[in-house]
């Protein structure tokens, strides 16, 4: 399973940052080093499918081929409120309490 | 504006009109108090999982097949994005399999205006911003309520075929009629169960390339939607005017100030990571199903609009406002009773603003018989009309209760030649004026006679008399 | 603990609803055992001891009303610390969730609830079942109860070391890339991963949710039939779940093998020029004599090659971390588990997520996101998902031919504690053999078969095509037999 030269370029140290934003995750300068080093390695072993001729292959996103799973527009008891604000970290007028929130949503 | 068109394209969300959420049995109720519509799908809770509502996939049918699409084969993904109120921290959404595929609307003067696809996918929980006056950038903090939470929302994407303000607000209205005639949605703007995005761009008139758009979000009525489109594309229009481009944006409407905002910029847009939503499984409607909806499907307004121009003989256009309100069964009905098609489409428009109440069509006909046949006045048939509105009953027993009885000919020219002699100056306009001119000096004698008799006299026999004494209708310039 | 192939479980229940012991005596025995063992190996999250004491006298005094509480009756169960329990702290060892109650149950925990067991714990992972040895918990490492100077496997490491070390005859797992199996392997205890949609994920906090399943550890291939039995069947709550009653297990156990053909993957088994390398000699000498067994008992057994399957780790490194990136996007700080108080929400987010996840989580996280986001997608997470195809046309050309197939479930048996921490890659390889039945969906199992040249247990892996655990199991039962009956 000698790895072969990726297709794409190999995984940087501003792709990990970027990553990390887009994750809501952050790192410290030494974290980015070493993340970078163990993704890269990761990714240059997946590289190995770079080998195969997956042309006309179709994906598989589900293993199972089920079509058509419904339920019944009926309203079914949900949750104690309660129950669910006593474990949020915030609340307020039984709503979630959150700091400030700076954007739109999309 | 001169030599540049505008280019409009919407994006129109409707929640859809089920008793439960798309992917739970939590309720799908507006208001409530806050967090009480809400189960472990709806909150995110770890190890809850999806389950697809049959009746939204029905709903969301029924709007393709109103709109011409194609039905097809869909699939779900997750557009991953973080926002407190997106529980999960992604939207299940469709996204390159929705379940409608192109299709088209037409507007009611007929003109088609392209449908690229309406898919299926769940709204957020509802921010509330506290301190700062509720503007979000000033805020102290939020408070998120998840009753909405996954509420079925089919999201109807235009094509850019929309040239003017006027024809998105038709476009709008339109849509909203088929959505609440077919029983999709309640299409009510004001409490966001329909909500549009906006995309405009301008170009020089003649080029065929589109130019860079923006679009504008927040608009929360069919005013500020025909606002918002002719500010974006005056401030486009200024810009490259000015020798400046256009930097594509998302922009946020201000209902206040009349303004778009700057929200991001396409660099800051997000990267969605769309991929297919593992928990869920390919939805492929059968063609019995697909039929079996066709033709449970109520007439839409285009074809109620073509009934009753067909009816009333006039153009389906005229025929748009009663079609709007609903009223266009009764209209058809009375008409069908022998009613005179005008005055029953002058009624409609001017005095069935709020519905029909109590009103039949068989008292609706006898009324405007009444009204045609002399017996009332237009004015005296309007009181009579609201009684019939407000509790029903027989026209001429109403009429009787008010004592309306038509005014005699003669009593009324006697009133017209006295007003005429008191008013010289007044008379001399009517006579030697212009058509708007005598329009005026009608409306002022008309006016006057209507006083004195308390509107027992016929506005249109004042009318008569007044250009027999004249001598002729107005002189044309 | 010897049980002969009977089962543990089995007799336990048996005897339970028979009235001939209690269901507290059944449970007071094993929190002693627990209690004489547990700091050593830290198995549990919790041990829920009071309740389960509570639970057992409920079900005593309805067996002595004349009520049969079930076919688990008393029978104590480890729950991964990943299903939800209402009421129950649940944190699939992650400081994110650290106190989190949920407000419902798993419909697992429905299932054994309906058959009377009792739920005695909740044992400890691999923070969201990321990882191959249970020492990327939040809470500390769970050992190896057969060797405490080695891991037990994971990530269901402590379920697997809770019943190897008799602290429960049965437990749940959850299994992604082989994470039931592979610690049932190194543990020495039989552990299955059913077919993809046999046994409901609702109430399971997802890890990559187009492979996750829970499924049994127990001693005795019996047991773990009997524990499959009660937890498969559809959940209208799951919309992967198959439309299908459970299967009958333990009715087929007794059949044996004669005339089943079963092919040795050539890929996975060390010998042969198309194997990966890295399978002990060890490994690989069991597997051959498990072969052997089975040859002995009527099965028709030959090498075949399933070629994709070597791509399997691969496709498997993309896909699960994608899939959990859009998953434990969720754990915002927002409305349970941990936060961190920043000035605005998206530092909020960050710092919660920061403090509240471990690096192997936060490595797939950004794995994850990098697999698809823009301008990677095609390269990394839709090569993965075409490589998932060729890898599921594999295995039915090989079931074409074959009935079962026949693999080690891990390279090698269980290693020194932190041999493998520093390096990720490492660490994935130990998946290599389970991975190809979850990217397939299709059902596989560990059962124990003699000792590796350390004295510590092997593991051969079953393979059968979906819904097809009767034949599974059959083959299971041939081979414990064949490695000397049940668990010893
Ligand atoms: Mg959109
Ligand atoms: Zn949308």
């Amino acid at each position: 399973m000698a790895p072969d030269p990726p297709e794409v370029a190999r995984i940087s140290r501003d792709d990990v940052t970027h990553v990390a934003l887009l994750a809501r995750l952050s790192l410290s300068d030494d974290e980015l080093d070493e993340f970078t080093g163990q993704l890269a390695a990761v990714l240059d072993h997946a590289a190995d499918l770079d080998a195969l001729d997956l042309d006309g292959v179709e994906p598989t996103a589900h293993p199972l081929p089920l079509r058509n799973v419904f339920r019944a527009d009926v309203p079914v008891a949900g949750v104690d409120r309660d129950e669910v604000l006593a474990a949020a970290p915030a609340v307020e007028e039984h709503r979630f309490k959150v700091p400030p929130v700076l954007g739109e949503s999309p | 504006m001169e030599g540049w068109e505008t280019v409009i394209g919407l994006e129109v969300h409707a929640e859809l009109a089920t008793a439960t959420k798309l992917f739970s049995g939590a309720r799908n109720e507006f208001g409530g108090d806050p967090n009480t519509h809400i189960d472990p799908v709806s909150l995110g809770l770890p190890g809850s999982l999806p389950v697809l509502n049959e009746k939204a996939v029905e709903l969301a049918i029924r709007v393709g097949l109103a709109l011409n699409c194609r039905v097809q084969p869909s699939e779900f993904a997750r557009k991953n994005y973080f926002y407190p109120d997106m529980p999960k921290g992604f939207q299940i959404s469709q996204y390159d399999q929705p379940i409608n595929g192109e299709g088209w609307l037409e507007l009611p003067d007929g003109r088609r205006i392209g449908i690229e696809r309406a898919h299926l996918e769940e709204d957020t929980g509802k921010s509330t911003h506290v301190g700062g006056g509720g503007r979000i950038h000033e805020a102290n903090y939020s408070l998120v309520d998840y009753n909405r939470a996954g509420v079925p929302l089919i999201e109807i994407v235009g094509m850019p075929d929309l040239r003017c303000a006027e024809d998105a607000r038709a476009y709008v209205a339109e849509l909203r009629a088929i959505l609440v005639a077919i029983g999709a949605s309640d299409g009510k703007m004001e409490e966001g169960s329909m909500r549009v995005d906006c995309n405009v761009s301008v170009r020089p008139v003649g080029v065929e390339e589109l130019g860079t758009r923006c679009e504008v979000k927040n608009i929360n009525s069919l005013r500020s939607l025909g606002r918002a489109i002719e500010y974006e594309a005056r401030r486009q229009v200024d810009l490259l005017t000015s020798g400046r481009r256009i930097e594509q944006q998302t922009r946020h409407w201000n209902e206040e100030d009349g303004r778009t905002h700057k929200l991001r910029s396409k660099e800051e847009a997000f990267d969605y990571r769309y991929f297919p939503e593992p928990d869920l499984v390919p939805v492929v409607p059968s063609q019995e199903w697909i039929d079996e909806i066709r033709s449970a499907m109520p007439m839409l307004p285009r074809e109620r609009r073509s009934r009753l121009a067909g009816a009333a003989g006039v153009q389906t256009g005229a025929a748009a406002l009663t079609v709007e309100r609903g009223l266009d069964d009764l209209a058809v009905d009375s008409i069908g009773r022998g009613a005179d098609a005008a005055r029953v489409l002058v009624h409609i428009e001017n005095n069935l603003a709020d519905g029909h109440g109590a009103l039949t069509a068989d008292s609706f006909a006898a009324l405007v018989a009444m009204e045609t046949g002399r017996d009332l006045t237009a004015t005296q048939a309007k009181t009579v009309l609201a009684d019939l509105v407000e509790s029903g009953g027989d026209p001429a027993a109403i009429a009787a209760t008010h004592g309306f009885e038509a005014m005699d000919t003669s009593l009324i020219e006697e009133l017209v030649d006295d007003l005429i002699a008191r008013h010289p100056d007044d008379w001399a306009a009517f006579v030697d004026g212009d058509e708007k001119e005598r329009k005026k000096k009608s409306g002022f004698f008309v006016g006057q006679i209507m006083k004195s008799t308390r509107g027992q006299a016929d506005g249109r026999v004042v009318n008569q008399i007044l250009d027999r004494r004249a001598g002729g209708p107005a002189r044309q310039d | 603990m010897s049980t002969g192939a009977g089962g543990m479980a089995l007799a336990m229940a048996a005897a339970v609803r028979s009235g001939e012991r209690s269901a507290r005596s059944v449970v007071e025995e094993h929190l002693a055992v627990i209690a004489g063992r547990e700091d050593e190996i830290h198995a549990f999250n919790l041990v829920a001891g009071d309740a389960a004491l509570e639970r057992a006298d409920l079900l005593d005094r309805s067996i002595g009303a004349g009520d049969d509480p079930g076919p688990l009756a008393g029978v104590p169960v480890a729950l991964k610390d990943n299903m939800c329990v209402r009421g129950v702290p649940t944190t699939c060892s992650s400081r994110i969730l650290e106190g989190w109650r949920p407000p419902y149950d798993a419909t697992v925990v429905e299932h054994l609830s309906a058959a009377g067991a009792v739920v005695i714990g909740k044992t400890n992972m691999d923070e969201f079942a990321m990882g191959s040895s249970t020492e990327n918990s939040a809470f500390g490492i769970t050992r190896n109860p057969l060797d405490a100077t080695r891991v037990p496997g994971g990530s269901s490491g402590g379920s697997a070391a809770a019943v190897a070390a008799g602290f429960a005859p049965l437990a749940l797992g959850s299994d992604t890339g082989g994470s039931i199996r592979q610690p049932a392997a190194l543990c020495g205890v039989v552990g299955v991963k059913p077919t993809y949609g046999a046994v409901s994920r609702y109430g399971l906090v997802a890890f990559a949710s187009s492979l996750d399943q829970i499924g049994p550890f127990a001693t005795s291939v019996a047991d773990a039939a009997l524990l499959l039995e009660v937890i498969a069947g559809h959940d209208p709550l799951d919309s992967t779940s198959i439309p299908a009653a459970a299967p009958d297990l333990l009715g087929v156990l007794g059949r044996g093998v004669e005339g089943l053909r079963i092919g040795i993957i050539e890929e996975l088994s060390g010998s042969g020029p198309r194997s990966l390398e890295g399978i002990a000699p060890d490994v690989q000498a069991r597997l051959a004599e498990a072969a052997a067994a089975l040859e002995a008992a009527g099965a028709t057994v030959e090498q075949t090659s399933v070629p994709f399957t070597v791509y399997g780790l691969s496709a498997y490194y993309v896909i699960a971390p994608a899939e959990a990136s859009s998953n434990l996007a969720r754990y915002d700080g927002v409305r349970y588990g941990l936060r961190v108080e920043a000035g605005n929400a998206v530092d909020m987010n960050t710092a919660t997520r920061t403090a509240g996840f471990g690096d192997e989580v936060k490595r797939r996280i950004m794995l994850g996101t990098y697999a698809l986001s823009a301008g990677y997608y095609d390269a990394y997470y839709g090569k993965s998902q075409k490589v998932r195809t060729l890898i599921i046309e594999d295995f039915l050309r090989a079931y074409e031919s074959y009935d079962l197939l026949l693999s080690p479930t891990a390279p090698t048996t269980a290693f020194p504690i932190g041999a493998k921490t520093a390096d990720p890659m490492l660490m994935y390889l130990n998946d290599v053999c389970t991975i190809p039945s979850n990217l397939a969906g299709h059902p596989s199992m560990s059962v124990p078969f003699g000792v590796g040249d350390d004295g510590m247990p092997v593991g051969v892996q079953v393979l059968a095509p979906a819904n097809s655990e009767p034949t599974m199991f059959r083959a299971a039962a041939v081979l414990e037999a064949a490695a000397g009956g049940g668990a010893s």
